[in-house]
């Protein structure tokens, strides 16, 4: 039984450390997402295999991305996602109303600027589980106000 | 809905393994960062620190202790409650010098390290040194000045994982000028 708090201290202090090493010129701040992001992805992987080795296979990838909202979400932050929208062409949008990495830092427009940040491994995540799954895909994030968000998955077709 | 079943994966358990791997992310991209061990033992013990000057307002929010009266009580504190709240392990308490300034906490198995293999160019590496700097950081926010360190580690052929923590001094508290 492992308590969540670790995980937070330990997500804020690797945002700390990525950040502390560069200075902030855009270049350097897109870098230094797309190292969280890969992080995450890293994570997202291991985390799937573990998660989904008792069950059966999915029926579609309708099926996949309701797998995400539910369990995957439900194991990472302890709730499921709260909203899934798609336009049946590969986009899917999930909306969380509480995320949980935002919630400890705002609850308005304060502090918006650092919310990126928050977002770049929980998009590696999950970006991660579908790699696992056999489903390819760009996942980004977006927040107008926390701690609500919303991560965009693209599915790229495979070809 | 079909796939209700089969899904009750343990969220707990998985939760602590959501952290263990992404410790070992982070000490990956140390690894790489970095080009000799010492400053990834350097760096995790920094960061260990700033986590557990932090993580000791949550542990006596939540858990009701008040100020230990000695060492040994501070030992069974974090032994028995701080390690079975976040870690979920309770480390055995032993190895008491004949002064009660020091002692080793023995953790049989550590939950950083549940997917881990050092490879053999990495043989300083002390993988798990973050724990270290929260013990730290912690009680330096008790008023106690601690030093801690790994003396023996399964991941490099020890039977079993020894935190080594060693009492320095109590810390006066800087009362502003004129206040009782």
């Amino acid at each position: 039984m492992a308590d969540e708090a670790p995980f937070q201290f330990l997500h804020n202090e690797l945002i700390q450390y990525i950040y502390s090493s560069a200075d902030n010129t855009a270049a350097e701040n897109g870098r230094n997402i797309t190292k969280l992001e890969n992080m995450g992805f890293r994570v997202g992987q291991g985390l799937i295999e573990r998660l989904t080795k008792d069950m059966s296979r999915f029926k579609d990838e309708l099926d996949v991305m309701k797998f995400i909202c539910k369990d995957f979400w439900t194991c990472v932050f302890k709730k499921q996602i709260d909203n899934l929208r798609t336009n049946h062409q590969g986009i899917y949008v999930l909306q969380d109303n509480k995320f949980r990495l935002l919630s400890n830092l705002s609850a308005g427009k304060q502090y918006l600027e650092h919310a990126p940040k928050y977002l770049a491994f929980t998009c590696g995540l999950v970006r991660g589980a579908l790699c696992s799954l056999g489903v390819k895909s760009i996942v980004t994030a977006e927040v107008s106000v926390m701690p609500s968000c919303k991560f965009q998955v693209m599915i790229q077709k495979m070809s | 809905m079909s796939r209700q079943s089969n899904r009750t994966a343990d969220s707990k358990k998985m939760n602590s393994e959501l952290f263990t791997l992404t410790y070992g992310a982070l000490v990956t991209q140390l690894c790489k960062d970095y080009e000799n061990d010492e400053e990834v033992n350097k760096q995790l013990d920094k960061m260990g620190y700033n986590i557990g000057v932090r993580l000791i307002e949550d542990f006596l929010a939540r858990s009701n202790i008040g100020r230990c009266q000695d060492f040994r009580e501070t030992a069974d504190v974090i032994a028995k409650i701080a390690f079975k709240m976040y870690l979920g392990v309770t480390p055995s308490v032993t190895n008491w010098s004949p002064a009660g300034d020091e002692f080793s906490l023995i953790l049989e198995n550590n939950p950083l390290v549940d997917f881990v293999e050092l490879p053999d160019n990495h043989s300083t590496l002390i993988y798990s040194n973050l724990l270290c700097g929260v013990l730290r950081g912690a009680l330096e926010m008790v008023q106690m000045a601690v030093d801690v360190k790994f003396t023996q580690d399964t991941l490099r052929g020890d039977n079993v994982t020894e935190i080594r923590m060693k009492f320095i001094k109590r810390i006066e508290e800087n009362l502003p000028a004129g206040d009782e």
